[in-house]
């Protein structure tokens, strides 16, 4: 890829749009279409164009591998958390009501922004390791057989 | 009625792209044509009001599938060998079930009615109770979120336990283990 | 048959048609990853009947406006099968990546991707195991 410098160029200049839209669609899940799965994906490929344009080498500098691996289980971590806590207070299990008792309804916001941080970090880091997974492997054909 | 053009020019497209895929043996355009297909999907959900599914959809089905199957591409082979089968087995079975479904087709309620089960159970107390209980503008990742915050929970294991089978599948830790047993010299690419 | 009734009905045979398209690239091709995109075809098909099962006509997204405003006029698109579906979406892309992942391993010891080589491939190692393990329980097995 190092004669593409086109492609160089453009993607130093869309990876951090991507990474900022990927921020915006995570925290306005609540209030136009999004949430965590798409903000996940949306910042994984940011990730995912870095290392296809420069490298997996680098991207790895950027993002190595034992965060990645680590973020997986986090946002697993961070959802059951939230239920466990929500336990721990005194409530159901993911009863959101925990949060705030006595407005419900504000708990809620809290809840779901806790919740869908937990699917965010975990679909971020599942797809970049699975990209990690497929690209560490020695291609068997060349970039000019293509 | 402008709908409705738009509605068949997008099926008419996405039946031309699931046609050229069946006949194409170079699998780099097949993969590329699943991308299209992925992303006209996501323009018709639009038009069904889906907005946040043909989010999900566009991002999902015409960027990370299509970079994963070009990954799986480099590593294995580009072309499709052609197969000397009949397809007259394949086609009684697409018949069969195609002709299943469209029976079971018959006695549901009409596309866009009001009155159908869909609209009268569970879902209208979700759309009723929502604006009181979650008050978030938007109801799917109220319902998503809340509601069914459960689901979201074991949906959520499923995608890590995904990434810890691709994991061991091939990240390649037992070949390197196997190969400093040997004492093998090999290529330390770290994964 | 009315046309009302067939008007109604038209957008579910569409996509049981692109349904039965993605269901024909996987029992007839032989190519191992021909046949996950011929799934993931199929998939999206269903993807999309079902949720036209939640459509309202006149209807819109389900989001309600911020601030405040209206909300007795508005008629809105049913938002359940958009969760149920936004799920099936992120659970069939996981499947997909096991099924790409399995492929490339199956290349790696095989050295084949299509359905008919493996197949031989497998009825010949079978058939010496079944003579290796005859030969030691004395006779054929």
């Amino acid at each position: 890829m190092r004669h593409h410098l086109i492609l160089r160029v453009v993607t130093k200049l869309l990876v951090g749009t991507i990474i900022l839209f990927a921020l915006y669609v995570q925290f306005h899940g609540d209030y136009s279409p999004g949430g965590g799965f798409q903000a996940g994906v949306i910042m994984a490929v940011a990730f995912i164009l870095y290392g296809i344009v420069f490298g997996l080498r680098e991207v790895q500098a950027v993002f190595p591998v034992w965060i990645v691996h680590r973020m997986m289980a986090l946002g697993v971590l961070v959802y059951a958390g939230t239920g466990v806590l929500s336990l721990l207070l005194g409530f159901d299990f993911l009863d959101y009501g925990a949060f705030a008792p006595e407005h419900p309804s504000h708990g809620q916001h809290d809840g779901i922004f806790a919740v869908e941080l937990g699917v965010g970090i975990t679909v971020t880091g599942v797809m970049i390791s699975i990209y990690y997974a497929f690209a560490a492997r020695p291609p068997r054909i060349s970039d000019e057989e293509w | 009625m402008i709908e409705l053009l738009i509605n068949f020019v997008l099926f008419f497209m996405m039946v031309v792209t699931a046609l050229a895929v069946i006949r194409l043996q170079r699998l780099f355009a097949v993969v590329m044509l699943s991308g299209v297909f992925s992303l006209l999907s996501a323009l018709l959900l639009v038009t069904l009001d889906a907005v946040d599914v043909a989010f999900t959809e566009a991002a999902v089905g015409a960027g990370i599938s299509t970079v994963l199957m070009l990954g799986t591409l480099a590593l294995t082979s580009r072309t499709e060998r052609s197969s000397s089968r009949s397809s007259f087995v394949p086609l009684v079975v697409v018949a069969v079930t195609g002709a299943a479904i469209l029976y079971g087709t018959l006695d549901m309620a009409n596309f866009g009615s009001a009155q159908s089960p869909a609209q009268l159970g569970v879902a209208a107390q979700y759309m009723e109770r929502s604006p009181h209980d979650i008050d978030v503008p938007n109801i799917v990742t109220g319902i998503l979120a809340s509601y069914r915050g459960y689901d979201t929970l074991g949906e959520t294991a499923v995608v890590f336990t995904a990434g810890v089978g691709v994991l061991m599948l091939i990240s390649g830790l037992y070949r390197r283990r196997r190969r400093e047993d040997d004492e093998d010299e090999g290529p330390g690419v770290n994964t | 048959m009315s046309w009302d009734f067939i008007n109604g009905h038209l957008n579910y045979w569409l996509f049981t048609v692109l349904m039965m398209i993605g269901l024909y690239i996987v029992v007839a091709r032989g190519n191992l990853v021909k046949k996950i995109v011929g799934l993931n075809m199929f998939q999206t098909a269903v993807f999309m009947f079902y949720i036209s099962l939640g459509k309202v006509t006149g209807g819109t997204a389900p989001i309600l406006p911020v601030h405040g405003g209206d909300h007795g006029d508005i008629i809105y698109s049913n938002p359940l099968p958009h969760v149920l579906i936004l799920t099936a979406i992120v659970v069939g892309i996981a499947t997909t990546s096991l099924g790409l992942a399995l492929i490339v391993r199956i290349r790696e010891e095989f050295h084949t991707i299509e359905e008919d080589e493996l197949l031989r491939i497998e009825t010949d190692l079978s058939r010496a195991e079944n003579r290796q393990h005859g030969q030691a329980m004395g006779g054929r097995a």
